[in-house]
């Protein structure tokens, strides 16, 4: 069968009428949660996890690509109209979006985030679809030492080869190392890092450390920065719609967009945000009117979130073909995963068929439904973005707790709530990454498991992971995307990259 | 450049030097905890300690660069942090750890609720509270009754769903 007859059979399997509810109850919650200033997808599926405990895999991961994808497009409304970009990807929509609501064509801007989105999120979904089975095809041939190779590729790219320090980026992810170490061994069964306390047996839950860096993290870094006056929210006026110019000039960004943040998201080099500011770069470039840049250009809005949306798609393919998280977002997605014994890559696509397709379209109904959800109803969305930020903070850590609670009703997930929680917020104040500790955690014990096994199978011939070609030819590449990077901040040219730094997803 | 202005710039950065002991100090644990695991490689010789040996060293050196970076004041410039609200949050969230078995759910987060509020700016207690407690007392009913997932009951939970957990 090809990947349409797949496409279209996953089709069948969602619109089964309670995976279209939960689909409509995901892109609600999702868009509800992204609107509110602060939270970024990350945390928006992180929070919503528990949400999906009772209910059955189908269900609750088309729930949760549901809240992936309204947790994107909440983001947008937030920037455009708050100027505090919920989520790093969408820092460059506010640029131009803000200083459009301003000008009072807020409407317009947001349809254009919107709809951008929706052809973005359409294509790359497309795209994600037929690329799958060739990726898995390929993933078929790796072995242990391949899949070793491309996840130490994966830690240098999301730790150190953007962001504005290799030092800052490293500790980050060794931090998460050193967490994952705790529990119980894989291989051999024995307890490491647990110093006799049986709630530590388990390890350490990837969705307590995210919850605790994002939410309790960032409520007290935002605390402790004091009162620093209300955030102006500037009201809709006028038509949401958007005029001929509008669409005119908006059409060609949203396409550049598309395939300038697909094939970013895809590959194993960390965030969103870098294809959004290629994409901005891109149109600033292109336009016809380069005096409206930095003054409200709407191809400045269409293009960065069409890019974003569709890396968000492209994210998706290592995630499900490889089993292999590249952001904070997807690492969270992936413990969504497990909590069901599920373990995304090439084997889930043959043992589990309807469950993959199924997902990959609920994400194209997702992606309608949000647009009917986004565009009429935004009036309502807004309205979130005016609750105070003492009542904000303290739900949002209300809901924090209630995730961990849910998990585990113990006194002890609490406490690691809050030591993360402290950790969280000294790696804000020092400009640590969060995303290499979370990814850290979550991929190191499968690096590991790839590693011995590698080595297991050489009988501990440690060379054996760089005479398989595609091995060596990605270390070779983690490599070079480690000392590269610090040869040029050295040379003090970092500015470019802490340009491309991005701390979230 | 002024003379005063180099002696800031040379000054260690004392924050930073305490994550880099932090830094050693947990490398130095896994350490520790990685030499009394038996070494079971087998064919392959790395064994359960081999990864958290590398870790535990690779935590150790990361202490050492940030103490070099800290000696040259290679860390950026941190905005004035307010302790007051900070201590509130984590206040709120010892309070409900410390009442959530005791008390339930609902009253233990509703303190927590009250207290982040309190710390960003939401002073008055006798309203937040009761805030704190309805709302979370509706999401108790939501998630425990609905979603099915266990939350700790308490007395507030007990008299009105007599049967709850």
């Amino acid at each position: 069968m090809s990947a349409f007859d797949f496409l279209l059979q996953g089709l069948a399997t969602a619109s089964d009428p309670m995976l279209l509810f939960y689909a409509l109850i995901g892109v609600t919650l999702g868009t509800a949660v992204g609107v509110l200033p602060g939270i970024g997808p990350a945390l928006t599926v992180a929070l919503l996890l528990p949400v999906t405990y009772r209910l059955d895999p189908a269900g609750s991961l088309i729930m949760f690509a549901g809240i992936y994808y309204g947790g994107m497009y909440g983001g947008s409304t937030t920037s455009i109209l708050l100027n505090t970009p919920g989520e790093s990807a969408s820092i460059i929509t506010a640029l131009e979006g803000n200083k459009m609501a301003r000008k009072g064509r807020g409407g317009p801007a947001l349809a254009t985030a919107a709809i951008g989105s929706f052809v973005a999120g359409l294509i790359a979904t497309l795209l994600l679809a037929f690329l799958a089975p060739h990726v898995v095809k390929l993933a078929l041939v790796f072995g242990p030492r391949e899949y070793f190779a491309l996840m130490v590729l994966a830690f240098v790219t999301v730790s150190s080869a953007f962001g504005d320090s290799t030092l800052r980026g490293l500790t980050s992810l060794f931090l998460g190392f050193g967490l994952a170490c705790v529990g119980i061994d894989q291989l051999t069964g024995q307890a490491r890092m647990s110093f006799g306390v049986p709630d530590l047996l388990d390890g350490i839950e990837v969705t307590t450390l995210a919850v605790a860096m994002f939410a309790v993290g960032e409520a007290l870094a935002i605390a402790a920065l004091g009162n620093t006056g209300e955030d102006k929210v500037h009201a809709v006026k006028g038509s949401v719609w958007m005029n001929r110019s509008d669409w005119s000039r908006s059409w060609k960004p949203w396409l550049r967009g598309t395939f300038i943040g697909f094939p970013i998201g895809a590959m194993p080099a960390g965030g969103a945000e870098i294809g959004t500011f290629l994409s901005y770069a891109t149109e600033k470039k292109l336009t016809k009117h380069p005096e409206e840049f930095g003054h409200g250009a709407i191809e400045g809005v269409a293009g960065p979130e069409a890019a974003n949306n569709a890396s968000a798609a492209g994210t998706l393919v290592p995630l499900l073909t490889l089993g292999l998280p590249t952001t904070a977002t997807a690492a969270i997605m992936l413990a969504g995963f497990q909590q069901f014994g599920l373990q995304p890559g090439p084997l889930l696509f043959a043992t589990n068929p309807e469950l993959v397709w199924g997902l990959i379209a609920s994400l194209l109904i997702a992606n309608a439904m949000l647009l009917v959800l986004n565009l009429p109803m935004i009036g309502l969305w807004v309205k979130l973005l005016t609750i105070p930020k003492p009542w904000l903070y303290a739900g949002i850590l209300l809901f924090a707790t209630l995730g961990t609670i849910g998990a585990n009703p113990s006194t002890f997930e609490l406490g690691m709530l809050l030591v993360f929680g402290l950790v969280g917020y000294g790696m804000r104040v020092f400009g640590y990454p969060i995303a290499p500790i979370v990814v850290g955690l979550i991929l190191s014990p499968m690096a590991e498991q790839q590693l011995r096994r590698a080595l297991s199978i050489s009988q501990g011939d440690w060379t054996v992971l760089l005479t398989s070609p595609i091995a060596a030819v990605m270390l070779g590449i983690a490599a070079l995307a480690l000392i590269v990077p610090l040869v040029m901040r050295m040379r003090g040219r970092g500015a470019v990259l802490s340009q491309l730094a991005g701390d979230e997803d | 450049m002024s003379l005063k202005q180099y002696e800031i710039q040379r000054r260690p950065d004392w924050a930073a030097l305490i994550i880099a002991a932090g830094l050693a100090v947990f490398g130095a644990v896994i350490l520790w905890d990685s030499a009394r695991l038996a070494d079971l490689g087998g064919y392959s010789g790395v064994g359960p300690g081999t990864v958290p040996r590398v870790v535990g060293i690779g935590l150790i050196l990361l202490a050492v660069w940030t103490v070099a970076a800290a000696l040259r004041g290679d860390f950026p410039e941190r905005p004035r942090q307010q302790p007051a609200p900070v201590l509130w949050i984590i206040a709120g969230l010892a309070g409900q750890l410390i009442l959530l078995k005791i008390a339930g759910f609902s009253i233990a987060t509703g303190v927590l609720f009250a207290l982040t509020a309190r710390a960003f700016g939401k002073r008055n207690l006798t309203l937040t509270l009761p805030v704190g407690i309805a709302i979370s007392f509706v999401v108790w009913i939501v998630f425990s009754q609905l979603l099915m997932l266990n939350l700790p009951a308490g007395p507030l939970e007990h008299l009105f769903f007599g049967g709850a957990r």
